[in-house]
């Protein structure tokens, strides 16, 4: 196939001039989006009202779509389930059977727990949820990892605030317009958070790989003590995640840390809750700390351990 | 309720073009005819909104392409600096810190200029050939932008998404010639 002649303009000024102008603005164009985007690499909050009035505009497009993924996921789980239902059932009952026991134990232990904190004097903050919505899109084509929440300010979310699904840790909300929010995933490699091993409480941060999958870094150096199926939640340090929520399940050892897949993979869960930010004055003086010593290493958002 | 038998079924008509009954007397739609391509980029850029929630960067730049497949098949329906509004459009959904959809669309509008200035002659695969070095372009600058903005390597993680982006973009061209179809039906009574 030749390429069309209608480049050619001939002797037409008109034609000429419209050719030109069309370099020129697309010229400009190219240059006004540097300009912008260097605008939004050193302030990243610049046009968060544009993308927020954006995202309002496709709520509705992204809430019918949350459903269908509910609905869809039911269909192949149903299927699934009656291949494997005989296996499925043993394993089960066994799993009951474990669970039960388990379940007598932390009984106990909570009830200790209470007596022992009733001790301390220790008083936990009240966390009754802000808000539960769904996951309404997602950023499938970016490298960036953000999620998009069908809540925003007029139910009380506000930047800050961390979201959980009932099986694990989402992210946090980094933006919040009046009807949707921008929830920072676990897996963006900006989202640093401190967390411990449940079983002993060994202090670590994990940070996202923007793959799926996130690396897990030791606070102290040393020998490794990471197992594969080392289950980590949130530590409550930094002030801005409440205690006890499954971050990560440890996958891969490396020589310094781990690498360990999401606690709750995000396209599973059905609807998310918005939670208050866990100490609010604990984290307005960091900030305040921060912004008057300058930017701080990482170390101290990862800092304090258990 | 009886199963319909196959030849009760109202058939779909094997080219766009039989959707109108009646072609003498009528012309395109100037709105469908020039807004189609602006319509359809747009509506892909929104495709952010579906129902997976993807914790990695899995989904091939599906506006990006069909943007690219647009210029390719008419290369003056687009102006030059159609990269502006789209890329803008696209910024405020796809996650990329906004302006680097408005910089790289621009620059493959600039690009898909001078390759039409140099290649004479095109085919399928040498369309194909240059696509291809474009969505490798993209992808690779978008994350390295996206990584800049969130200080982290990201390049390191766009592979398979290069791969799925490569081996549909020929799809997408089928779509958006399916599209250019639809677009001149004679809708307009002259």
């Amino acid at each position: 196939m030749a390429r069309s002649p209608d480049r050619r303009p001939g002797f037409s000024r008109r034609a000429q001039y419209g050719i030109f102008t069309g370099y020129v603005i697309a010229v400009a164009g190219f240059l006004a989006g540097a300009g912008l985007l260097i605008v939004s690499i050193v302030n990243p909050q610049a046009f968060s009202s544009v993308r927020g009035a954006a995202s309002e505009i496709a709520r509705p497009a992204g809430e019918a779509g949350a459903e269908t993924r509910a609905a869809g996921q039911s269909v192949i789980a149903a299927i699934g389930a009656y291949f494997q239902a005989g296996r499925q059932n043993a394993a089960l009952s066994r799993e009951v059977a474990a669970a039960r026991a388990n379940a007598l134990t932390m009984q106990a232990l909570e009830g200790e727990n209470r007596r022992l904190k009733a001790l301390l004097g220790i008083v936990d903050p009240q966390m009754k949820p802000i808000a539960a919505a769904r996951l309404i899109g997602s950023t499938s084509a970016s490298a960036r990892r953000f999620a998009v929440l069908s809540a925003g300010s007029t139910q009380g979310v506000r930047p800050g605030q961390p979201v959980r699904s009932a099986a694990g840790l989402i992210g946090r909300v980094i933006e919040a317009g009046p009807g949707t929010a921008r929830v920072l995933l676990v897996t963006d490699p900006e989202n640093v958070v401190p967390v411990r091993r449940v079983r002993d409480g060994l202090p670590a941060f994990v940070e996202g790989k923007s793959d799926g999958r996130i690396a897990i870094r030791l606070l102290n150096m040393g020998t490794n003590p990471l197992k594969r199926g080392d289950v980590f939640a949130t530590s409550g340090s930094g002030g801005l995640y409440p205690p006890g929520i499954p971050v990560a399940v440890v996958t891969e050892v490396l020589h310094d840390g781990g690498v360990g897949h999401l606690a709750s993979d995000p396209a599973e869960a059905d609807f998310v809750v918005v939670l208050p930010v866990f100490q609010a004055p604990a984290v307005e003086a960091l900030g305040a700390s921060q912004q008057a010593a300058g930017p701080a290493p990482e170390a101290s958002e990862g800092g304090g351990g258990n | 309720m009886p199963f319909p038998r196959l030849p009760d079924l109202p058939s779909l008509p094997r080219r766009p073009e039989d959707l109108v009954p009646q072609r003498i007397n009528r012309a395109p739609s100037p709105l469908l005819a020039s807004g189609l391509p602006w319509v359809s980029v747009m509506l892909t850029s929104l495709a952010v909104f579906s129902p997976v929630i993807a914790s990695a960067p899995v989904v091939p730049p599906l506006a990006f392409m069909v943007f690219l497949a647009w210029r390719m098949l008419r290369p003056s329906l687009l102006p030059l600096w159609a990269g502006l509004p789209l890329g803008a459009f696209d910024d405020l959904y796809s996650g990329q810190p906004f302006g680097s959809g408005i910089v790289l669309w621009s620059a493959a509008m600039l690009v898909m200029d001078t390759v039409d200035n140099r290649l004479l002659w095109r085919s399928f695969v040498a369309d194909w050939a240059v696509a291809s070095l474009l969505l490798t372009g993209y992808l690779v600058l978008s994350a390295g932008i996206a990584g800049l903005a969130a200080a982290y390597p990201l390049p390191l993680v766009i592979g398979p998404q290069l791969l799925v982006t490569l081996a549909l973009y020929p799809l997408v061209t089928r779509a958006v010639a399916l599209l250019d179809r639809v677009r001149l039906l004679p809708l307009r009574s002259v």
